[in-house]
């Protein structure tokens, strides 16, 4: 049972990084398409940092330093040239893929991996089940998603975001530069869902192309079936991550096919759409440009 | 002897043919421009010289006829999903879904081969998988359409999910049931296969290049006949351009929604064809290789018109041929880079070219000439609306 | 007059393109009253006080402003934050207010009031409920803005302006909202900030409320300032004849009480001679105890019934906002009512129940409609003037297999075009690149250059230049005496009187008056639009 847990918090990690950030994203006003291609990118960042420079925490940091150069990019074309948020979106995420595959041919002169890197991560068979525990990432983890819902709730750049996000020309008649709230806040989602890529680099000890594997994508799923508030949201990554604790545990038995388990967040966000989640409960101005 | 009142119409008539010439062309001449700035100086990051990458990638592909029939084949199911993504975008909708409605419309018309018995004519083969390729696609178009139709979802977020929902039960159903060993894909067809152009023509050598590239033009020339010379294509359009104006003009609105996903997802479906007819007779996971996503790239460069989708298309594959000819010089994901590039570039420019051509109308003197009047201006409350004024 | 000048507006000019809304306009506010700035819709008052808020500069004129310490200064073109810093606030008709957060979050937005790094939320709600006390503006600083009645939200507002300590208080047709009871609030308020040193300036056109709380009146009229009297000295005739008057080659004015309510309009041909003093005797056009919802309100109409007549022009005038979008939405199919019944009558006098039908079969059976909002519901601006020419009438114009007849398309528009007089007159002209008025006409030509037994025109003449409203009141006229029936909305009450047989007033999604158009004049049907003759709500 308890390692059931832990290996839930495990795989949750990523999900918890990346929708932090998706969630201040989108409060803003700016769809979170992109978390993919941030946490590629800092995946790759990383795994660059830290192989260099010989240890993992230097990953840590030039995998964040990636995601927030992406982020901007992202940022002046949607922002400073209102380019349609959602064709950004795609194109970021396909230039991540395309980034890095390229640097990764150029820096390790290959098309699949990088070779082994320092990091956090230790194989169970080592130490035991708690080894997770010994990785600062997975606290890190806990700790962003509670740091966001502070960020939100109680400071001045998220009573800032909140109102950029709902109603923009409110808080432009009151010389709220809006602009500025969503590129800020597009920056700390490229920090956050670079962490969760640092994370899987780090803990896997190499970058593998492609290694998110849509994790992006839950991450977003789990942003709006977890409407947008940080307490559900984390529920949600939870509740992902514990379905495929699960799968992974149960196949052997083979009682559901792991391709079913995959599904599961995916469809439960079209489900919350047609039904609960609909157009209410999401920031009204989600993907509108602001003159 | 004209009527000076007639010759300043044609003048002006003149006049605004360009302007629609110019909006329509600058920004996809502008985002290549910027992309190839940026190939450029990825080319020289890898210590190459570009011209002679890009002369290389020129011969790779339009220069010799194998690569040219690559281009072709490759064009022919980007021609598809980018039809597929124009036809969205004219009502207002963004199907990102076309990768796994390719996938369905594939693997339908691969079931449909398999199922068929061995003497079937070739005609009815064809006819038969066809219409599972389309109906494929048109099922999986089918439910974004219809929730946004009923409860206003976000057809970008469904048909994001959607993709891989569809993905892993294709990947179930063929990996748990249909698949030869040791691969991932079904087995061979025996009826229903489509020539290759290959047998017209030795301009193709051999290449993938098959008769589904027609069928792609007369999709493209269907698209265009239903977009501009229809009702139900007056109707679409005027629901993308105006909804609460399609509305007032008797439209429902709802109903198009769901009709054009339908219609989406079968052209995407149809994309299959290229592959599962065509080329290998039978359907492998991920045969696709993003052309779904690409679609939207070669939607966004042609401009929604299915002439301009056609180009982009053969653009896009040029891209993609010409990255493996270059390959030896520079990775082929370059490619990917560039693609993704002119993407950003044109989403980029769009705004921003109709912003810099206004100006520059206005400069000349040449916008809407409105004599000055006292007017009556409407309920007070009223901020004026950028654009609104000529 | 009370004390020095708080404002000073002298010979501001404002353009917007082609339109002119402000035209050498003035303003003379004395610190410490409270100044009602009065006038039609489109006399350029919200305009003028946008100027003075710092939303946009003045094309010419000068802006005084004194406030607390400093006297009088020239702050012509400032912007919203110099505004705001020197205590000019705005409080605006439609709420700037973001509906998810609190009341307390929505003051201190843009200003936030900080505990290190954190929002010092208490400290918030502690700012409301002072300020609440001082100003009488009582509401509850934790609640949603979302969860607030149209009266709390404005109380939001204000409050919002006060706390950035704004001395000059400018409101925008505040009352438009407010329910009665809630009304009388805000004028105590408005009077407790007066004691209290601060001035406010009142945009109405509600003339019972500018002589019950105002001091000090400016009349606008087109653009200019007419008039500026002390509140004492006028009556609502007096400030209303201001109102409504207008210059340029127009003869005539509003004799009171002689029943003569015709006023001569330039260049309108007098009204035909057979003005029904009864209603004619053939219908077209029946509603029934038509009940019609809002996202504001469930009767956003109210219990409304009428008929009108073959031949015949009803007029419904009101201030915007009473229900009339509704209304007409319910008729032609855009908007499905709660109860009752919208019945069009056929030339056998069969009465058809259209309540529930679509939009293309009201078409169909006669129904024409001229949209109040022609940009959007209207046009498709990116279509061909040929295209909108068309629009809702597409099905009549289809070949085989749904293929568009595109021949008889061009041959529609030519003729169209040629009959309405539309400029330039090129089909394929993309509509956005007309004006405003010759869209208008694309709108008109399509509405009544078909068949129809009953027109639905609303707001005809919005934004139109006069030549055009002209020509567009005479195919009005044209269409009566072919025998069309026409509801006539509008909030031009001049519109309604030179072209109505019968006109009606809404109010408060009811219909409270229904009288000949010979007995209509602004000052019998004045007080009916403003709620101030007993209809109690």
């Amino acid at each position: 049972m308890i390692a059931f847990l832990i290996q839930t918090l495990r795989i949750a990690v990523p999900y918890l990084f990346a929708a932090a950030g998706g969630i201040v994203s989108e409060r803003a006003g700016v769809i979170a398409l992109t978390l993919e291609g941030f946490m590629l990118t800092g995946a790759f960042c990383a795994a660059l940092g830290s192989y260099y420079s010989g240890s993992p925490w230097v990953g840590i940091i030039t995998g964040v330093i990636g995601g927030m150069v992406a982020a901007l990019l992202h940022a002046l074309a949607t922002i400073r040239y209102r380019a349609d948020q959602v064709v950004v979106g795609i194109a970021m995420n396909l230039l991540a893929v395309g980034v890095t595959r390229f640097f990764l041919r150029l820096a390790f002169d290959s098309s699949s991996n990088s070779p082994r890197i320092p990091g956090f991560g230790v194989s169970d068979v080592q130490s035991g089940v708690f080894s997770s525990l010994a990785n600062p990432l997975v606290w890190l983890g806990i700790i962003t998603m509670a740091a966001v819902a502070w960020l939100l709730y109680r400071t001045p750049f998220g009573l800032r975001v909140r109102a950029a996000g709902e109603k923009p020309e409110a808080a432009l008649s009151v010389g709220v530069p809006v602009k500025r709230v969503r590129w800020l806040a597009v920056v700390v989602s490229g920090a956050c869902a670079s962490m969760a890529g640092a994370y899987l680099a780090l803990d896997q000890h190499q970058f593998t192309d492609g290694m998110t594997a849509g994790r992006g994508f839950i991450a977003l799923a789990a942003v709006i079936f977890g409407k947008w508030d940080p307490k559900r949201v984390t529920i949600a990554c939870v509740l992902f991550a514990a379905a495929e604790t699960m799968q992974i545990r149960l196949q052997s038995l083979q009682l559901v096919p792991s391709q079913f388990v995959e599904m599961i967040p995916y469809v439960l966000t079209i489900v919350a759409l047609a039904g609960v989640v609909g157009r209410a409960a999401q920031p009204a101005a989600l993907g509108k440009a602001v003159d | 002897m004209t009527n000076p009142a007639v010759q300043t119409v044609e003048a002006e008539r003149r006049e605004r043919w360009r302007a629609r010439i110019e909006e329509s062309i600058l920004p996809p001449l502008v985002a290549l421009l910027i992309a190839a700035v940026v190939g450029d100086i990825l080319i020289i990051i890898f210590g190459q010289s570009p011209g002679e990458v890009f002369r290389q990638l020129l011969e790779g592909t339009w220069g010799n006829a194998y690569g040219f029939g690559q281009v072709i084949y490759k064009a022919t199911t980007l021609t598809f999903t980018g039809l597929a993504v124009a036809i969205g975008i004219r009502a207002g909708l963004f199907n990102i879904g076309a990768e796994s409605q390719l996938a369905s419309g594939g693997f339908l018309a691969a079931l449909v081969g398999l199922w068929l018995p061995a003497g079937t004519p070739a005609v009815i083969a064809i006819l038969l998988c066809m219409v599972a390729a389309g109906a494929g696609g048109g099922v999986v178009g089918a439910i974004p359409g219809a929730l946004k139709a009923r409860f206003g979802a976000s057809e970008v977020i469904v048909t994001i999910m959607l993709n891989f929902v569809v993905l892993a039960l294709l990947n179930y159903i063929v990996a748990a049931h249909i698949h030869v060993a040791e691969t991932l894909h079904t087995p061979e067809m025996h009826v229903g296969s489509v020539p290759r152009l290959t047998a017209v023509s030795a301009l193709f050598a051999g290449s993938a290049a098959n008769a589904t590239f027609l069928l792609a033009i007369a999709a493209a020339v269907a698209v265009w006949w239903y977009l501009f010379r229809t009702r139900p294509g007056y109707e679409l359009r005027a629901v993308g351009l105006q909804p609460d104006a399609a509305e007032y003009g008797g439209v429902h609105v709802g109903a198009v929604w769901a009709r054009t996903m339908i219609l989406s997802g079968a052209l995407a479906g149809l994309g299959g064809l290229n592959y599962v007819l065509g080329y290998k007779h039978y359907y492998e996971e991920g045969f696709g290789t993003g052309s779904g996503f690409l679609g939207i790239a070669v939607a966004l460069v042609g401009r929604n018109h299915p002439v301009g989708v056609i180009i982009a298309a053969l653009l896009f594959a040029t891209l993609s041929q010409g990255g493996l000819a270059v390959n030896a010089l520079v990775p082929k994901q370059m490619v990917d880079v560039l693609t993704a590039v002119v993407i950003i570039a044109v989403a980029t420019s769009v705004p921003e070219v109709r912003r810099a051509l206004a100006n520059a109308r206005r400069a000349r003197g040449t916008g809407n000439r409105e004599p000055e009047t006292t007017v009556n201006p409407g309920p007070s409350s009223q901020f004026p609306v950028p654009g609104s004024q000529p | 007059m009370s004390g020095s000048t708080a404002v000073r507006m002298t010979g501001v000019v404002k353009r917007f393109g082609p339109v002119v809304a402000n035209a050498n306009a003035d303003l003379d506010v004395a610190s410490g009253e409270i100044h009602a700035l009065v006038g039609e819709n489109g006399a350029g008052k919200s305009t003028l006080m946008r100027v003075l808020a710092g939303m946009y500069p003045p094309d010419a004129g000068s802006v005084e402003v004194a406030t607390g310490s400093s006297p009088l200064r020239d702050v012509t073109g400032w912007s919203t934050r110099e505004a705001i810093d020197a205590g000019v606030g705005m409080v605006h008709q439609h709420f700037m207010l973001v509906p998810t957060l609190t009341v307390a979050e929505n003051l201190i937005l843009g200003r936030e009031l900080k505990r290190g790094l954190s929002l010092d939320l208490a400290g918030a709600e502690r700012e409301v409920r002072a300020l609440s006390e001082r100003t009488g503006l009582r509401v509850d600083p934790s609640r949603l803005v979302s969860d607030l009645s149209v009266g709390e939200a404005q109380r939001v507002e204000i409050l919002k302006t006060l706390y950035r300590g704004t001395k000059v208080l400018i409101l925008d047709e505040p009352t438009a909202v407010l329910s009665p009871p809630e009304v009388l609030e805000l004028w105590k308020v408005l009077r407790r900030l007066r004691d209290d040193g601060g001035t406010a300036i009142l945009i109405t056109h509600k003339l019972d409320e500018v002589i019950e709380i105002s001091e000090t009146i400016t009349v606008m009229r087109a653009g200019r300032t007419v008039g500026r009297m002390r509140t004492a000295d006028a009556t609502a005739r007096s400030i209303a004849r201001m109102m409504v008057g207008r210059e340029v080659a127009l003869a005539g004015e509003w004799e009171p009480g002689t029943g003569n309510g015709e006023p001569v309009a330039a260049g309108s041909a007098q009204r035909a001679a057979s003005v029904p003093g009864s209603p004619f005797p053939v219908p077209a056009l029946v509603v029934s105890n038509l009940t019609v919802p809002s996202p504001r309100r469930p009767n956003e109409v109210d219990n409304v019934s009428f008929t009108i007549a073959r031949g015949e022009i009803l007029g419904i005038a009101g201030v915007e906002g009473n229900g009339q979008t509704e209304l007409i939405e319910a008729i032609t199919g855009l908007r499905a009512p709660t109860s009752g019944t919208v019945s069009i009558v056929d030339l056998a006098g069969a009465q058809h129940d259209i309540t529930a039908r679509t939009v293309r079969h009201r078409a169909d059976s006669g129904l024409s409609h001229i949209p109040e909002d022609r940009h959007r519901r209207g046009l498709v601006l990116e279509y061909s003037v040929a295209d909108n020419l068309i629009l809702g009438q597409q099905h009549r114009f289809t070949g085989g297999a749904s293929t568009l007849d595109h021949a008889r398309i061009a041959a529609n528009a030519a003729s169209r075009i040629t009959t309405f007089d539309i400029r330039p007159p090129d089909e394929s002209l993309p509509s956005r690149a007309l004006s405003g008025g010759n869209q208008q006409k694309i709108v008109i030509a399509r509405e009544m250059g078909r068949d129809f037994t009953v027109l639905i025109a609303a707001q005809p003449t919005r934004g139109v230049d006069v030549g055009a409203i002209e020509f567009i009141h005479d195919q009005l006229r044209r269409a009566r005496a072919e025998g069309k029936a026409i509801l006539l909305v509008s909030a031009d009450l001049v519109e309604i009187l030179a072209l109505a047989d019968r006109v009606s007033v809404m109010y408060g999604g009811r219909m409270v008056v229904t009288l000949p158009g010979s007995d209509a004049s602004a000052e019998v049907l004045g007080p009916y639009m403003t709620g101030a003759s007993g209809t109690a709500t």
